[in-house]
C-alpha cells in the first residue's frame, strides 16, 4: 500500500499572529513557521501503518515557496520515504490545492490519501474534502481512530454529535484529527538521513489546472478586542442585563 | 540502552552571535571539517534578545562582504542623546563630553536574532550543520576527564520522567573540540567553570537582567537611526541600571531596560521597573498611541574582564557571554562575542591541525583588540556600586582622563545572589497598576513572548530544596522570585484565610532568561534544559 500525505508550512501556533497595518494580510517576516499541527497527526499515523506492516511507501507532498521545502523535510524525518514539492510564490486557494493534488495523486496512484483536517492559519476545513470530490473517492474526515481492513478502513470520525465510526474502501481520503495519535519526534541522525532522501521539484503552473482564486480577499483585520467581565449582584440583574444589555434571552 | 552517537571535528553548542562565528570561521579556515551546532530555541534566532546598537568590527574581519551579501545590518544610528531623568524632568547630556566608548556614530540599530538568522545561513551555505530544537543538555567526558563532546535530551518525557508515546531517547555528539556558547549563564558553562575551576582568582560574575519591547509608532514620533539611552528615574541612585530607545527601521521603537542584579531591596520588580520608566514624560511622547508587538528579557554579563573565566579546558572551549565577554560601558557585546568566537575557531584550527594545545586560545586573546577594550572598560561598573552620581564622576575620570588606563583595577566584591537584605529591612515598593496602554501586566507580556513548553514533561527549573522557598526565603526575602521572574513563573499561593502559602512553579512561561538561577539568594533554583524547541518565539528581537 501507498500513501500520500500532504502537509503545510504555516505560522508556528505559538506565535502570536499579527495583522498588516494596511490589512492586506498577516505578518510573515522573521516569523517561526512550522508544519500544520494536524499534519503532523497525518504524517505519524502514516508512520504507524508502514512500521506494522500494511503500507510500503509514504509520499510527503506539499505546496509552497521556497521555504515550504522545511516541512517536507521534517515528514522525511520522521519517516516519509521521499516528497514532492510543489512550487508556487503566491496563495492558493483550497481548490486550486485540491486540484493540483488530484494531479499528484493520478501520477502516484497512492491507496490512501491523508491530510490534516485544517489548516490553523487559513481554517479553511475543504481541501480534504474536495480532493475526494474531484477524485470521486471515499473520505472519512476529522478522523481520530483508524482500523486496517483487507481493501477498507474503519476509521472513528469526531463529529459535533459524538464520535461516528464507518467503513470506508479503498483507495480513500482521510482528513486527520489532532487526536489521532501522538506525533513523535524528529531525531538527529533522522534529520540528517532526511537530508539526502529525495525531494521532487514540480511547478504548480506547469500542471496543467486552473488555479486561479475565486475569492477576493478586501481586507485583514484583527478581532475587536475583548472587554473585561463584570460582577452583577443578583440573580435578577443579570437577566435583566441578558435581555436590555446583550440582548441574548 | 546506550546512546546513539554522532561524531563531528567540532560540536558547538548555542547558535548565537559567539558560536555561529566559530562555525563559519572555521569553514572559511578548513572546509573539510565536520561542524555541528545545537541549538535549544525552535529556529535560530528564537531565543536571541538584544539591544541592539552593533559595531560591525568583528563581522567586517569575519565577512568583509557583508554588506553585498545582504546582511539585516541596515540602520545607522544618525542621532544620539543621553538623558539624565528625574521623576518629572530630564537633562540631556551633551554628546560630546560622553567618553569615546559611548559613541555611536559608526553603529548600526539592529536586530541581532536577525543577524543570528543570517549568520546561520551563511554556515549553511560553508556546511555547518545547524540543529535548531536540539538543546544539549549534559557534558559528556573521557576517562582522563577532558570534554568529549554533549548530549542531548531525551524528548517525550512525562513530568515523572517516564516515556510517553512518541518517546525520543537523546543521543550523544563527539568532537574533537567542543565550543560551548549558551550565552549568558549557560547551564553546560556553569557546570563546567565550577568543574575546571576556570573562575579561580577572578571576581564574582555580575550580571543583570535586560528587558526590551517593540513597539509600531507613527511616522512624526519615528525618527530613524536616533538613539537615547537614559539613567537615573526610576531606580535610586544605589540600583544601576538605565535604558535604551532606538528608533529602527519600519517604524519601529526597539525600548529596553537594564538592572543589575546586585540590587539589594528583595521588593524590587525589575520588570515593574521597566514598565513604570515608560512613563516617563519624556518617553512615553516616542510610544504613545503605538502598538506593543513583542517583549523579552533575558539576563546578561556585566563583570567585565575581573570575572571572565579562563576560557579553555581539555577538549573545549567557553565563548561570548557564555564566558562574559560583554563590555558594559560600552553596552555591547556582540561585536565581542563573535571575536571571541573567530578566536576560538583560530584556536582550534591550530589545535586540529598542528596538535597544539587549545591554551593558545588565551595568549591569542590578550593579543586582539577584544583584551584591549575590556580591560580599558573594567573599572566602570564596580565603581557604581558607590552610586550613581560617584560612578559617573568616577567613570568620566577613568574614561575620559585614564582613557582606560588607571594603574589600578576595582574589584566586584560580592556574587548578584548575595547582595539582597532582609525584605522587613527594606521599603516596600508600590508600582503603579498597569494601564494597558503604555504599560502592561505579566500575562499579557508573556503572551507575546510566544513562548512554551509541551505539557506533560519534566520540570526545567529544580529546585535542591523544595522547602526552602516557604520555610526561609519566604520568610526572609518575602520571596523574591516573584519579583525577578520578568514573566511570572514563581508564584507564592496562599489559601483564602491567606494562610498556608504554596510555591508553584508555573515552568511552561519560562522565557529561558536564567534570572533566577542567578538571583536566587540560596542558588536553590537551577535552572536545566527543557524538551527541545521549548522556550520564547522572538522574531526580530
Amino acid at each position: 500500500m501507498k500513501i500520500l500525505v500532504a502537509v503545510k508550512r504555516v505560522i508556528d501556533y505559538n506565535v502570536q499572529i499579527r495583522v498588516k497595518e494596511d490589512g492586506s494580510g498577516v505578518n510573515t517576516d522573521n516569523v517561526k513557521m512550522s508544519t500544520n499541527p494536524p499534519d503532523d497527526n497525518a504524517i505519524e499515523e502514516a508512520v504507524k501503518l508502514k512500521e506494522s506492516g500494511k503500507a510500503k511507501e509514504i509520499i510527503a507532498v506539499t505546496i509552497g515557496g521556497e521555504k515550504a521545502q522545511e516541512t517536507l523535510r521534517k515528514a522525511l524525518a520522521v519517516g516519509a520515504d521521499r516528497a514532492i514539492h510543489v512550487k508556487s510564490d503566491n496563495y492558493i486557494e483550497p481548490l486550486g490545492i485540491a486540484k493540483i493534488l488530484k494531479k499528484i495523486v493520478e501520477k502516484e496512484k497512492p491507496d490512501l490519501v491523508f491530510l490534516g483536517k485544517q489548516a490553523i492559519d487559513d481554517d479553511c476545513n475543504q481541501t480534504g474534502q474536495m480532493l475526494a470530490g474531484l477524485l470521486s473517492w471515499p473520505q472519512g474526515t476529522f478522523v481520530s481512530k483508524i482500523l486496517h481492513k483487507d481493501n477498507a478502513i474503519e476509521v472513528t470520525r469526531e463529529t459535533d454529535e459524538g464520535l461516528e465510526t464507518i467503513e470506508i474502501n479503498l483507495p480513500a481520503i482521510i482528513t486527520c484529527d489532532l487526536r489521532l495519535n501522538e506525533p513523535r519526534f524528529s531525531s538527529l541522525p533522522n534529520i540528517m538521513k532526511a537530508k539526502k532522501k529525495p525531494v521532487e521539484q514540480l511547478n504548480a503552473k506547469d500542471l496543467g489546472v486552473d488555479i486561479a482564486n475565486r475569492i477576493q480577499q478586501i481586507k485583514v483585520e484583527e478581532p475587536p478586542k475583548r472587554k473585561g467581565g463584570i460582577k452583577v449582584s443578583s440573580v435578577a440583574e443579570l437577566v435583566s442585563k441578558l435581555k436590555n444589555e446583550a440582548k441574548v434571552i | 540502552m546506550s546512546r546513539e552517537i554522532m561524531d563531528y571535528d567540532v560540536v558547538i553548542v548555542g547558535a548565537g552571535p559567539s558560536g555561529l562565528s566559530t562555525a563559519i570561521k572555521l569553514k572559511q579556515l578548513d572546509n573539510n571539517l565536520n561542524i555541528c551546532v545545537l541549538e535549544k530555541g525552535a529556529e535560530v534566532g528564537a531565543h536571541i534578545l538584544s539591544g541592539n546598537v552593533f559595531e560591525t568590527k568583528a563581522l567586517d574581519e569575519l565577512i568583509p562582504e557583508w554588506k553585498k551579501k545582504g546582511a539585516p545590518v541596515k540602520t545607522k544610528v544618525n542621532k544620539e542623546k543621553l538623558l539624565f531623568l528625574r521623576k518629572n524632568s530630564s537633562l540631556s547630556w551633551p554628546t560630546w563630553l560622553l567618553p569615546s566608548v559611548q559613541k555611536n556614530h559608526n553603529n548600526y540599530i539592529i536586530s541581532l536574532a536577525n543577524l543570528c538568522r543570517w549568520l546561520a545561513e551563511e554556515a549553511e551555505k560553508l556546511g555547518v550543520e545547524i540543529f535548531p530544537g536540539f538543546p544539549a543538555s549534559e557534558v559528556i567526558y573521557k576517562d582522563d576527564g577532558s570534554v568529549k563532546g554533549v548530549a542531548t535530551s531525551d524528548m517525550g518525557l512525562d513530568k515523572d520522567g517516564n516515556k510517553k508515546d512518541g518517546y525520543e531517547q537523546g543521543i550523544e555528539l563527539h568532537a574533537k573540540v567542543t565550543v560551548f556558547a549558551e550565552g549568558c549563564r549557560g547551564h553546560l558553562g556553569k557546570e563546567l567553570i565550577k568543574k575546571y575551576k576556570l573562575d579561580s582568582g577572578k571576581s564574582p560574575q555580575q550580571y543583570g537582567i535586560g528587558f526590551k519591547e517593540i513597539w509600531e509608532v507613527s511616522e512624526e514620533q519615528h525618527q530613524e537611526g536616533l538613539i537615547i539611552h537614559t539613567v537615573g528615574w526610576p531606580l535610586d541612585n544605589k540600583t544601576y541600571g538605565g535604558s535604551f530607545l532606538y528608533h529602527a527601521e519600519n517604524r519601529q521603537i526597539f525600548i529596553g531596560y537594564v538592572i543589575g542584579l546586585d540590587y539589594q531591596n528583595p521588593h524590587l520588580s525589575p520588570f515593574d521597573e521597566f514598565q513604570r520608566f515608560k512613563t516617563h514624560k519624556a518617553i512615553k511622547k516616542t510610544i504613545e498611541g503605538g502598538k506593543r508587538i513583542a517583549y523579552g528579557a533575558r539576563a546578561l554579563i556585566e563583570g567585565g574582564i575581573q570575572s571572565l573565566p579562563k576560557m579553555f579546558m581539555p577538549g573545549a572551549l567557553l565563548i561570548g557571554c557564555d564566558a562574559g565577554t560583554l563590555n558594559m560601558p560600552k553596552i555591547k557585546g556582540s561585536h565581542t562575542a563573535m571575536k571571541s568566537g573567530i578566536i576560538a575557531a583560530e584556536a582550534i584550527f591550530e589545535n586540529i591541525k598542528n596538535k597544539v594545545d587549545l591554551s593558545i586560545y588565551e595568549s591569542k586573546f590578550k593579543k586582539s583588540w577584544i583584551y584591549r577594550e575590556l580591560y580599558k572598560a573594567r573599572n566602570v561598573k564596580p565603581s557604581f556600586s558607590w552610586g550613581l552620581i560617584l560612578g559617573i564622576l568616577f567613570t568620566g575620570i577613568d574614561q575620559i582622563l585614564f582613557r582606560g588606563k588607571a594603574p589600578f583595577t576595582l574589584k566586584h566584591k560580592h556574587a548578584d545572589h548575595e547582595t539582597l537584605k532582609p525584605s522587613d529591612k527594606m521599603p516596600k515598593i508600590d508600582y503603579p497598576k498597569p494601564d494597558g496602554r503604555i504599560t502592561f501586566d505579566r500575562t499579557s507580556s508573556v503572551y507575546l513572548t510566544g513562548t512554551n513548553h509541551r505539557e506533560n514533561q519534566p520540570i526545567h527549573l529544580k529546585l535542591k530544596d523544595s522547602n526552602l522557598p516557604i520555610n526561609y526565603t519566604l520568610k526572609k526575602f518575602d520571596e523574591p522570585a516573584q519579583k525577578y521572574c520578568p514573566v511570572g513563573v514563581y508564584e507564592v499561593q496562599k489559601d483564602k484565610n491567606n494562610l498556608n502559602p504554596k510555591f508553584v512553579i508555573n515552568s511552561q512561561n519560562c522565557i529561558h532568561c536564567k534570572t533566577c538561577d542567578i538571583k536566587e539568594p540560596s542558588q536553590n533554583i537551577v535552572w536545566v534544559t527543557p524538551e527541545g524547541g521549548g522556550g520564547p518565539k522572538y522574531g526580530n528581537m
